[in-house]
């Protein structure tokens, strides 16, 4: 076993004890933070490694929250039924809205993303048949799998727990994939891409369209969590914050948004209970590492103890990777 | 008779124009290249040779005018595809994958060529993996880089950055190989080397080189076309346009007068 397989399993033991380790205050703040590490996580495949840079990610954490909340009410509390069911329509959300917005690179691509979360928050804000309007929905039914009651904050806490570790997962595969290898590429240099050959459009739209649906899952295990969704979670300030917890956990790295998501909820729950000025000390914070850790808490811990690390390189990861596999 | 000639076209150009604003940068240039030729392209800096290679990779649409590659229209395909379909350039200025190192760049292009691009899991057929690697260091190894094969881009040399930049282009078999300039800001050394390397490309790949290098591109072209202000002002042999009068007169003339390279 590795350095890095040790840390894993015993980060997976801590996060599995912790219901027999903490209060339950305690234990709610931690599935916080895993639900937002989720969103994070699924903010930073657009992000850091296809170097898009979104600020409306919450329209998806927006409608899986919605899409979960209305389905549970209305149709039934299978927590299965109601996360895939969320999955699915955030990701057709997002491959809809992604057929607009990975035309255009940059500065028009955050516009764009702006505006359109913009517009479903002032659907969701206006539609009170639907949505509940400015109250949002509440009195949410508790989620059940199978038989099982999730109810029980335990409960609920082991579910999102599996939910994270899937995701954390499935997103490290990809990152490290050949595919994962072609977003990093166009992040680096599109024109590069283009000339080898590569459909960079079509690649920027299935990474919309992956980050759109792991959104949705967030925003979902989010309403379900909490018991209700209101409008605030479409704005764009919730699409901020996510955009922040990656760029000061470290985009681009798969523990960087973890650590992010981490980071914010704690200096929140320990502001919020001094002083109501949050988002100014949000904002200093943020400001503080743009100036002096631009690379995020991850990059500098990396630039602490190994500084010639050869971050982005990724074919020699992937060759011992695969020599291990062939030796097997 | 008529049919053989055209089996051995592999590009042909008809009457393209390319207008920025209100200047006209190509001029109706038309130009026929057959298969296997290795074509020269000089001519004044802004003379449009740049462009025009623009207009065959897709990088830029034509104004006016026609391409065929193969015999089938490419006017307005994009640029990736006609990459996928064999049409490959190098830039003028290094245009590389520049935080990653040069294997990486190298199996970006491989893994495509290899039909793995679309895998989304980490791996799961390992020893392909290990044969696309082993590609990789093949080619590196006949290019004499492979001592550098692990260092990132932006640290290398700017004539190292140039023999990373052709590799590429080599790496994606071209049908059609277009050279812009291919040893600018080379050193002697390297520019001998890596004129030698060309020269020494399968017979089978079409090129097209613009190059400030004389000896060069004499060296490597069999086949030469000045561009001028936008059009072909000669379109010949190497010996033809080497004792061209006006050739002389146009560029070597105004190098004399400016005390600098024109070419
Ligand atoms: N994208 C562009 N927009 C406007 N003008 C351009 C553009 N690209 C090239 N030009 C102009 O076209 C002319 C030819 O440029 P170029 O093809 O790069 O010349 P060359 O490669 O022969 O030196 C120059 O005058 C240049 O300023
Ligand atoms: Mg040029």
């Amino acid at each position: 076993m590795n350095k890095r397989m040790f840390i894993s399993a015993a980060a997976i033991l801590l996060l599995a004890a912790a219901p027999f380790l903490f209060s339950l205050f305690y234990l709610n703040l931690l599935a916080e933070i895993l639900i937002l590490a989720i969103f994070a996580l699924s903010l930073n495949v657009l992000v850091g490694y296809t170097g898009l840079v979104s600020l409306g990610h919450a329209a998806f954490f927006g409608i899986g929250a919605y899409a979960s909340a209305l389905l549970s009410k209305e149709w039934s509390p299978q927590f299965l039924v109601t996360m895939l069911a969320s999955l699915l329509i955030a990701a057709i959300a997002a491959a809809i809205i992604g057929l607009f917005c990975v035309r255009v690179n940059g500065f028009y691509f955050l516009m764009l993303t702006l505006a359109f979360s913009q517009m479903i928050y002032s659907f969701v804000h206006q539609s009170t048949t639907l949505t509940g309007g400015s109250n949002g929905l509440s009195g949410l039914p508790s989620p059940v799998f199978g038989t099982l009651d999730l109810s029980h904050p335990v409960f609920l806490y082991y579910v999102i727990l599996l939910v994270f570790i899937v995701m954390y997962i499935v997103l490290s595969l990809m990152v490290k994939s050949p595919f994962g290898h072609v977003l990093i590429g166009i992040r680096e240099n599109e024109m590069r891409m283009k000339a080898i050959g590569y459909n960079t459009t079509l690649y920027k739209y299935a990474a919309f369209i992956i980050a759109g649906a792991i959104g949705g899952v967030s925003g979902a295990l989010y309403s379900t969590f909490n018991g209700f969704v209101s409008p605030n979670d479409v704005y764009w300030t919730m699409s901020g914050s996510v955009l922040i917890m990656v760029l000061i956990g470290g985009a681009g790295t798969m523990i960087g948004p973890v650590l992010g998501a981490a980071f914010i909820v704690v200096l929140e729950t320990i502001v919020s209970s001094y002083t109501t000025m949050w988002t100014l000390i949000i904002g200093g914070v943020f400001i503080l590492f743009v100036v002096f850790i631009p690379q995020g808490i991850v990059g500098f811990g990396r630039a602490l103890t190994k500084p010639s690390a050869n971050r982005l390189s990724f074919s020699r990861k992937a060759k011992a990777l695969v020599k291990k596999e062939a030796n097997q | 008779m008529r049919k053989e000639a055209e089996k051995d076209v592999i590009l042909h150009v008809e009457g393209i124009s390319k207008h920025f604003g209100g200047l006209q940068i190509i001029k109706h240039v038309s130009l026929t290249v057959k298969k296997g030729e290795r074509i020269g392209i000089i001519g004044p800096n802004g003379a449009g040779k740049t462009t025009f290679f623009n207009l065959l990779t897709g990088d830029l649409l034509p104004t006016g005018g026609k391409i065929y590659y193969k015999g089938k229209e490419i006017t307005r395909m994009p640029n990736f595809r006609r990459a996928q379909a064999g049409i490959v350039r190098t830039f003028q200025k290094n245009n590389l994958l520049n935080e990653l190192t040069v294997l990486d760049n190298l199996l970006l292009v491989l893994q495509r060529k290899r039909g793995m691009a679309n895998i989304w899991f980490k791996p799961r057929n390992a020893r392909r993996w290990l044969a696309l690697f082993e590609e990789a260091e093949h080619l590196l190894q006949t290019w004499g880089l492979a001592d550098i094969a692990n260092e990132r881009v932006k640290t290398l040399s700017y004539g190292e950055q140039r023999q990373v930049e052709i590799l590429l282009g080599i790496a994606m078999e071209p049908d059609v190989l277009l050279l812009d300039e291919p040893t600018a800001g080379m050193s002697q050394a390297e520019t001998n080397y890596i004129a030698e390397l060309l020269r020494q490309l399968p017979k089978d790949i079409t090129m097209m080189v613009i190059e400030h290098d004389l000896d060069v591109v004499f060296g490597l072209a069999e086949r030469m076309i000045v561009l001028y202000n936008g059009s072909i002002f000669i379109d010949g042999a190497p010996e033809e346009v080497r004792s061209d009068e006006r050739v002389n007169e146009i560029y070597i003339g105004k190098e004399k007068a400016a005390g600098a390279s024109y070419l």
